[in-house]
């Protein structure tokens, strides 16, 4: 059971005050993740630039998350983290790294600091398809999970879905 | 300093003073067991007979048909598998709505694992039953009908006496669980045609750890628990006598102020409905806007995510709950917005705001300043938001 007590004053800090949240103009890539009927959905926009050594950095960064206030906070937290670092280094970024800046997180949300992760992943993945560059193995990995799981989260709640696109339509 | 607004009285409330001064001598003072044979016994006896009486004349009942339990879940429970086990001779087929509390759905669920078999009857948009489609489902193995009377959620209010009349012309046991309406609506068990009517003592403003099963006469039923024979042998236990003093009382009182109490309640639960519909945009009321309970909002707000809600607003010092699924140990959003047809962001996004003896306007008014605010905020790291 979660309750007010469960998240650390990292994590509500992010939660009140975000960082780098919003869209970006015509990015570079963006990662979109999560689902509605978990009730966490996440979009990270990338714009990718050279710096002066002339290797590609992740030059701005952004967020949009519905979700609870880990989501928010984890959202939060992966731009911090990667900002201003090189792809290759953005990429090792992982869901500790990204508990760890946030000082821990219940158990019941640890699966919101991996979500922050595979949409950074994922934003880098339609850069490089974008940029029609070959894929890391490990990225590509990445993403046939992550591509799974999407799948199988909308087989699982296929009524609901299609209920919804209903009252949407 | 940050005010405090507790606004989630259907999940407890405080023990009213009065009440908590009735019970106080029996901690200390008139601590017998009201199984004893001497003096001590007998004045605790007589107490919880007293308390009893008074419960038993607010239903229409008979005192011999209250039978009192730790909670409304043991009620419940007493009276699902106590109807299940004392009448399977006759047919193992149980019928409860799609909108009952986990303790009856948690309750028949298990049921099934024992070879009974459930049917979930649909409600509509509102979360009302209709008792037509009722009478369809019953067959001649059915047993019991169990529908909970004011929805904890939505605050949804079935009718009930049209429900037990269907149930009775069929010779099927209708068992109601008023947890939340107990105290706050007019509920007579022989007009309304109850066979069994749970309630709960820490709803209105009585202590946690008591409830209570009304049985009517004749109806056979099996015990959960056996031992010394208490609760005419229904329920073995040392009675809770301090428990069950503190239950009459408050029930005491809700009844003499239910009228006046609901009237007040039900301008301050409009107001706030409809300022929140007025004053934020994209937001819904969830359940029937007439057949309400005095004190139930849940408004679903679309592109945010409840659980972030409910904690910016406890920063804001107001107390509120949600059927998001991030706030639930299992990741689910409510079943019961669900079984009104809502779609999963509606469930994610709702709030209930429930309303009680200690609530005024300008709590209401309060919410009213600072909700929109934070609501404003939330939307804006959403990527639903246009």
């Amino acid at each position: 059971m979660t309750n007010v007590n469960s998240y650390s004053k990292k994590v509500l800090e992010h939660f009140r005050n975000p960082h780098n949240y919003g869209k970006i103009k015509n990015p570079s890539g963006v990662g979109e993740v999560g689902n509605i009927v978990c009730g966490d959905v996440m979009y990270l926009y990338i714009k990718v630039a050279k710096n002066n050594k002339n290797r590609e950095i992740i030059k701005d960064i952004k967020f949009e998350t519905y979700g609870c206030a880990a989501a928010i906070a984890t959202s939060s937290a992966v731009t911090d983290l990667v900002k201003g670092k090189t792809l290759e280094e953005a990429l090792k970024v992982n869901k500790d790294d990204v508990i760890k800046t946030l000082k821990g997180l219940p158990s019941i949300k640890i699966h919101c600091s991996l979500l922050a992760v595979d949409a950074l992943s994922e934003a880098i993945y339609s850069f490089f398809i974008e940029e029609k560059r070959n894929i890391p193995e490990d990225l590509l990995k990445i993403h046939e999970r992550n591509k799974k799981e999407r799948e199988f989260v909308e087989e699982k709640n296929a009524s609901w879905i299609e209920a919804e696109k209903k009252t949407s339509a | 300093m940050v005010k405090k607004i507790y606004l989630d009285y259907a999940s407890t409330t405080p023990v009213d003073p009065k009440v908590l001064k009735e019970m106080l001598p029996y901690f200390s003072d008139k601590f017998g067991n009201t199984m004893s044979f001497h003096d001590k016994g007998a004045e605790a006896l007589e107490a919880v007979e007293k308390a009893r009486i008074k419960i038993a004349n607010v239903l229409n009942a008979k005192p011999e048909e209250i039978i009192f339990t730790s909670s409304a879940t043991e009620a419940n429970n007493l009276a699902i598998k106590g109807i299940a086990y004392a009448n399977s001779n006759r047919g193992k087929h149980i019928i409860i709505s799609s909108i009952e509390h986990d303790s009856v759905l948690n309750t028949v669920n298990w049921l099934k694992t024992q070879g009974f078999e459930i049917t979930e009857l649909p409600v509509d948009k509102n979360g009302l039953v209709d008792s037509k489609n009722l009478e369809k489902e019953i067959r001649r193995n059915t047993i019991l009908v169990s529908m909970i009377h004011g929805n904890n959620e939505i605050g949804t209010i079935q009718n009930i006496k049209l429900l037990g009349e269907t149930c009775k012309k069929n010779n099927v046991f209708f068992h109601t669980d008023t947890s939340q309406s107990f105290g706050k609506i007019e509920i007579d068990v022989n007009k309304d045609n109850i066979d069994l009517l749970t309630a709960s003592s820490h709803k209105i403003y009585g202590p946690k750890g008591v409830g209570l099963l009304y049985i009517k006469s004749g109806i056979p039923i099996t015990p959960l628990l056996h031992g010394g024979g208490h609760e005419r042998n229904l329920r073995s236990s040392t009675l809770n006598v301090p428990g069950i003093i503190g239950f009459a009382k408050a029930t005491e009182i809700a009844w003499k102020e239910l009228k006046k109490e609901n009237k007040r309640l039900i301008k301050l639960r409009d107001k706030l409905i409809n300022g929140i519909l007025k004053r934020i945009s994209n937001t819904k009321l969830n359940g029937d806007i007439k057949d309400r309970l005095a004190n139930n909002v849940n408004i679903s707000f679309s592109f945010i995510e409840g659980e972030s809600l409910l904690l910016e607003l406890n920063l804001e010092g107001i107390f509120v709950s949600t059927g998001s699924a991030c706030s639930s140990p299992k990741l689910e959003p409510s079943k019961i917005l669900m079984a009104l047809g809502r779609d999963v962001e509606d469930a994610h996004g709702s709030i209930r705001f429930s309303l009680g003896r200690w609530t005024t306007d300008n709590d209401i008014n309060y919410v009213l300043k600072v909700l929109p605010e934070i609501v404003k905020r939330l939307r804006k790291f959403s990527p639903f938001k246009d």
